[in-house]
């Protein structure tokens, strides 16, 4: 990220999560959510799973230490709308998630803190995981601006919605400045809408 | 050409084309509880930002609340904490607050219906994926993170790309023994937990026709299981009647002008849609899951499904979801035998569904071994359901009887599974660790079968039990 807020590049290494339908209870278990503040849960990102695979989960897995692009399958991050699923992984250091498709309250909640979620076809998943297991070392370039990624010889083509993309590069990711713009605009919706207004000023 | 309700309510609430390409929709009722709030609050103080609309946000505490008459200060610190932050926070901006000590205290999503806050034709937020179940009434009603709440508190807005929507229609009538949360159950089996993606869900035919709001807020409830952000069923009488005569609902004159702009919300009989889905109301069977998330699901009376039948990552999910579950593929999901078994959550806490748990426990005897809990879904609900009596069968059958809190469906609270216990459960995710437990495991089904799964000790198909 630049100072200004822009996000064109994600450079780095990855890290694979195999599976479909990773759900945010898994991402991040529910006892965590007792914390009123999202700066505690880097450690706690997959914590259980960690725990039952002893080491052998892929952020345990020294090889993939101080990766910042996940790569993951189908429907990533469905279930609750806990923010801080995402807010773990980016305190644990991921930067950018590459994977076949993500729930939809979880993409919106990525691209508010600053996370692009880029697809690839499940066949280029499967090859970019494989291919990031066998060479761990391997970098990884994201143009965000053009939806590219490369990893070491091999390149893809991914997709990111083109307004999401635009609001990546041009730093307005966080919605809120925008929102708070329209001020009058706001104030009008509010003062026709004849449940807020008043039945009888119809 | 027609529009559905959700151009319409998109239209009414949308304040403007934002740059990034989504929408600035207006959020005119806003829900918050404990859990995904704090963080907002935080975040609005350090940008000096106050809230735009107090009077349109009401809060209450559901998620981490204890259900077991515990006190104040709570022996959980975190809890604790918790609450004085939510408490703090509502002092500060003058939101209407909920707690315990106004008797209207409950899960967001069952008081939200119940004081008449919930009306056609509005768009809805919460911090919680559940939203969708207030699309019961014709409104436009979406899960939030935590950032988004903060969006809506300093603006009443938040930045939305419009779904599209597929209707799924159910025509026919359901057999005895079915309920609204089989109807859900099967569609999401059907069209998968990702089918609705990209997507809002109208649910329309004659056995949403005949439902009742608490079985269309249970429908409406799991679209999310199925991927659709927002699920609705278009307003009717049914819904006006629920409404008149509720706390927070329009009141004589106010009433019947609001009838008229909720009729009009409702989707044109000539709408048009993204996509279409057809299901038969009698192929319908009391449902069960067997996997690790909702569309893992069969009929009571199938078979658990084998990993052989499928290929690549698929047949990984079914045999990593079988070792979870510790099940036998192609053998009866009948007959699993339980530990726990949950009447509760926003799914499944409100009075029809205690009543139709009850009517399947009344007289039986939850075993020894069995540790069987219910959890209305409100102060109110509660009140009700011991005012017909059925705290009293409940407790003659074995059961323990609650206070209102989302208790065991996410065993954030002191209600937990231990270990790899088996929990009957009438919520709505069965997710690896969803009820406290790492190695936890979670059936879920209607309210009805999770009675007779806690009387017999073992799933049931609650259609025998109503023939014996």
């Amino acid at each position: 990220m630049t100072d200004d807020g822009r996000i064109t590049h994600v450079a780095g290494t990855g890290v694979p999560v195999r599976g479909n339908d990773i759900d945010t209870d898994r991402i991040i278990p529910a006892r965590y959510l007792r914390e009123i503040t999202f700066e505690t849960l880097g450690p706690h990102a997959f914590e259980d799973e960690r725990r039952q695979l002893n080491g052998k989960h892929p952020f345990d897995d020294a090889r993939f230490t101080g990766a910042s692009v996940l790569v993951v399958n189908r429907n990533f991050g469905s279930g609750s709308s806990r923010e801080h699923a995402p807010q773990a992984l980016m305190r644990r250091g991921i930067k950018a998630i590459v994977g076949e498709g993500f729930a939809e309250i979880f993409f919106g909640n990525c691209t508010t803190i600053g996370i692009p979620c880029l697809t690839l076809p499940a066949t280029q998943i499967e090859s970019l995981q494989s291919l990031i297991e066998e060479a761990p070392e391997t970098a990884l370039a994201i143009d965000v601006g053009r939806g590219a990624i490369t990893a070491g010889q091999a390149t893809y083509q991914a997709e990111l919605p083109a307004p999401v993309r635009e609001a990546f590069v041009s730093g307005e990711w966080d919605a809120l400045s925008s929102l708070l713009e329209s001020d009058d605009a706001i104030s009008a919706v509010h003062d026709r809408l004849p449940y807020i207004a008043g039945w009888s000023a119809r | 050409m027609g529009q559905t309700l959700l151009d319409k309510v998109w239209d009414a609430h949308t304040v403007r084309e934002l740059p990034n390409g989504q929408s600035q929709l207006f959020i005119g009722l806003h829900l918050v509880h404990e859990v995904t709030s704090p963080q907002a609050f935080q975040m609005l103080a350090e940008r000096g930002l106050s809230v735009r609309y107090p009077g349109l946000t009401f809060a209450t505490v559901d998620h981490i609340i204890p259900t077991d008459g515990s006190t104040r200060p709570y022996v959980d610190g975190m809890a604790e904490q918790m609450f004085v932050a939510i408490e703090r926070n509502i002092e500060q901006t003058g939101i209407p607050f909920f707690d315990r000590s106004t008797g209207r205290q409950g899960i967001v999503h069952v008081i939200g219906p119940e004081l008449g806050l919930t009306q056609p034709g509005m768009t809805i937020a919460c911090g919680d994926s559940h939203t969708s179940t207030h699309g019961a009434f014709g409104a436009i009603a979406f899960g939030i993170g935590t950032s988004q709440v903060r969006d809506v508190l300093a603006t009443q807005t938040i930045s939305v790309a419009k779904p599209q929507c597929r209707r799924i229609t159910v025509d026919g009538k359901l057999a005895d023994g079915v309920f609204a949360k089989d109807v859900i159950l099967a569609i999401i089996g059907r069209l998968g937990v990702q089918g609705g993606v990209g997507y809002a869900y109208e649910y329309a035919g004659d056995v949403f026709d005949a439902m009742s709001m608490d079985e269309r807020m249970t429908v409406c409830n799991m679209s999310i299981e199925g991927g659709a952000r927002v699920g609705y069923v278009n307003p009717d009488e049914t819904a006006y009647a629920y409404l008149q005569g509720r706390e927070y609902a329009p009141k004589g004159d106010d009433f019947d002008s609001a009838r008229h702009w909720w009729s009009d919300v409702a989707s044109d009989a000539d709408a048009t849609y993204d996509d279409q889905v057809d299901i038969a109301g009698e192929s319908i069977a009391p449902m069960v899951t067997w996997g690790v998330n909702p569309g893992q699901v069969l009929g009571v009376d199938e078979l658990i499904p084998s990993p052989e039948a499928v290929e690549g990552l698929e047949r990984r999910s079914i045999e990593d979801a079988l070792d979870h579950m510790k099940l036998t593929p192609g053998a009866p999901i009948a007959g699993t035998p339980i530990d726990v078994a949950f009447v509760g959550s926003c799914t499944n806490s409100r009075i029809s569904d205690l009543r139709e748990a009850a009517r399947v426990a009344e007289g039986g005897r939850v075993p020894a071994h069995v540790k069987a809990l219910v959890v209305p879904g409100s102060q109110q609900v509660k009140t009700e359901a011991e005012a017909e009596g059925l705290d009293d069968i409940f407790r003659a059958a074995g059961f323990e009887w609650r206070d209102a809190g989302c208790s065991m469906c996410l065993a954030m609270n002191p209600d937990k599974l231990v270990n790899d216990q088996v929990c009957a459960s009438s919520s709505n995710r069965n997710f690896k660790g969803r009820q406290g437990s790492p190695l936890g495991r979670t059936l879920l089904m209607s309210p009805a079968m999770v009675a007779a799964a806690a009387v017999a000790g073992e799933v049931t198909d609650v259609r025998a039990l109503a023939a014996g």
